[in-house]
């Protein structure tokens, strides 16, 4: 039974992409088929964090449209076994994205065995984001610790309880999850952003994960390759801990307090 | 408002096999919408109408709605094509009209609507709710119309345009989200969760939040001055009764946070904490 997984946000910039990418890598390192779709049409993002922009072919589009197979658009990643990529297009836009066509991809995907179909929503409550969620069967709703991430978050709660196919058919609720990301203890002590508890108190939404803000991300980015595969970095082992409670383990959460030995620690960074 | 179309299809003069017909002529009852015009020159009539149809625009969308011309006996003739457009346009499709003098009526036809058998207001089904308001107004019928759209509405002179169909009291006990508009139309609206910053909770009766209330929150919006709120924990970011309303940053800060009853006292709102 295939289950379809949107990650969204309401605002952009939050890291919608990125764990879109490492969110889908993390299920397909623990032995799930796993697929990520591009849902931001005209603004294509995650084949390049994916590391496979020059493998592109036929895209999202094209098979709505019927001009290639899925088959021929799908992208396997050279990497991680069992993940699969479906790029989107850079010269259409969200009026690409028709009910009906965007619902028969997903068909098609459930047919072939995927086990999890992880959609990468673009930001917005437009068409695009409405897509990206109307078939979702869970929501990862990602946030940044602050006011209008958050807001933008709540919004798009609201959309997923009312919009989405569940919704619609009056089915049991989408089950939502938070992962907060960019999450910076060190600015949070400061009060300069709002703590793990502040958000939660707002959204009121299960705690998936903390990821800590860290340069490896853009590093990651950079490279094309999900941080997630990067396992020695705080974030990658942020997601990973994510997936894994994603997926039923029980698995304390990191990086929401700032370090013990900061002090020392900065010390040794500005002399070193 | 039940519409009966006669039982059987009047034969025609020469007698075709009944399986041989392309169609059959059924009688259906239906409910239908009455939209009752009262003044159709006040320049607000559309803007009304169209913040009417959005409290529900599903219930809405593309509804027949029948026209009742009676307040509109010495208006004289109307563009009635002009007015079917229009609200169209408003997504309702007006299918006829009823009560309407017979220079109206002629015009009606002309535009495409049939007409109606005449229906006086006494013979009309009261919607749930609106028998109780009818009594609590007493004997006349002018009041009686001015209270129906609440029970225990004390507003003198609210125009009777503004008649809302009760429909009750509404709970939720889901969160409500950013951007969501929730309208308990004709009663209380009781809210069991927390209303986020950004939405905005609507009743023509009292308010309840049990969760925290974060958003905006009013009460006795047809105008009912005894309308209250109540509240666990007072962050809203605007509260209104009857119309008279206070934002965020005027409310005291030792109130924040608190359990709070939200009234009109002497015309001025009052923000009390509950014993």
């Amino acid at each position: 039974m295939s289950k379809i997984i949107v990650m969204t946000s309401g605002k952009g910039g939050v890291g919608k992409t990125t764990s879109s990418a490492s969110f889908a890598a993390g299920l397909a390192q623990r032995g799930h088929k796993t697929v990520v779709v591009d849902f931001d049409v005209g603004l294509r993002n995650l084949d390049l964090l994916m590391g496979c922009e020059r493998r592109v072919v036929f895209d999202f589009i094209n098979v709505i449209n019927g001009d290639a197979r899925l088959k021929q658009a799908l992208i396997k990643d050279k990497r991680v076994d069992n993940l699969w990529i479906l790029p989107t297009s850079q010269t259409r836009d969200k009026d690409a994205l028709k009910k009906d066509g965007v619902e028969k991809v997903i068909e098609q995907l459930k047919d072939d065995g995927f086990d999890y179909i992880v959609c990468d929503s673009p930001a917005g409550i437009e068409k695009g984001a409405l897509m990206a969620l109307y078939f979702a069967d869970e929501a990862i709703v990602v946030t940044n610790p602050e006011i209008s991430s958050v807001r933008d978050s709540d919004r798009i709660l609201g959309v997923l309880s009312s919009r989405s196919r569940r919704a619609e058919l009056d089915m049991e609720p989408v089950k939502e999850h938070l992962l907060l990301t960019r999450y910076d203890t060190n600015r949070v002590q400061l009060g300069e952003m709002l703590t793990v508890d502040d958000v939660l108190e707002i959204l009121a939404v299960p705690l998936l994960g903390v990821i800590p803000e860290s340069e490896s991300v853009l590093r990651a980015s950079n490279l094309g390759a999900p941080v997630i595969l990067d396992e020695t970095s705080p974030p990658g082992q942020a997601y990973s801990d994510a997936v894994g409670r994603f997926l039923g383990e029980q698995v304390a959460h990191r990086f929401i307090t700032a370090e013990k030995r900061g002090f020392f620690h900065r010390l040794l960074r500005r002399t070193a | 408002m039940n519409v009966a179309s006669p039982k059987k299809a009047p034969g025609g003069g020469a007698a075709v096999p009944e399986d041989l017909v392309p169609f059959k002529l059924r009688g259906g009852t239906f409910t239908l919408l009455v939209l009752q015009l009262i003044d159709l020159k006040n320049p607000n009539f559309f803007h009304w109408l169209l913040d009417k149809i959005n409290q529900a625009p599903n219930f809405y969308r593309h509804a027949p709605v029948v026209l009742d011309l009676q307040g509109l006996a010495e208006a004289g003739p109307f563009n009635f094509a002009e007015l079917a457009r229009r609200l169209r346009q408003h997504q309702l499709v007006p299918v006829g009209v009823q009560n309407g003098t017979e220079e109206q009526n002629r015009g009606a036809v002309n535009a495409g609507l049939s007409v109606f058998p005449m229906w006086r207001e006494s013979q009309s089904v009261p919607l749930p709710g609106e028998a109780t308001a009818k009594a609590a107004a007493g004997a006349k019928p002018a009041e009686a119309q001015e209270a129906a759209g609440t029970a225990g509405d004390k507003t003198p002179g609210k125009p009777p345009g503004k008649k809302e169909p009760p429909k009750g009291n509404k709970v939720v006990i889901q969160p409500i989200r950013s951007g969501r508009q929730i309208y308990a139309q004709g009663g209380d609206l009781v809210v069991l969760n927390t209303v986020s910053a950004g939405a905005e909770l609507l009743a023509d009766g009292n308010l309840h939040v049990y969760g925290a209330l974060r958003g905006r929150a009013l009460a006795g919006v047809s105008g009912d001055t005894s309308a209250r709120i109540f509240c666990r924990s007072l962050n809203a970011e605007l509260v209104s009764i009857a119309g008279h309303w206070i934002v965020r940053d005027d409310i005291d800060e030792d109130l924040i946070g608190r359990e709070v009853q939200i009234y009109l006292k002497d015309g001025d709102l009052a923000i009390e904490p509950l014993i």
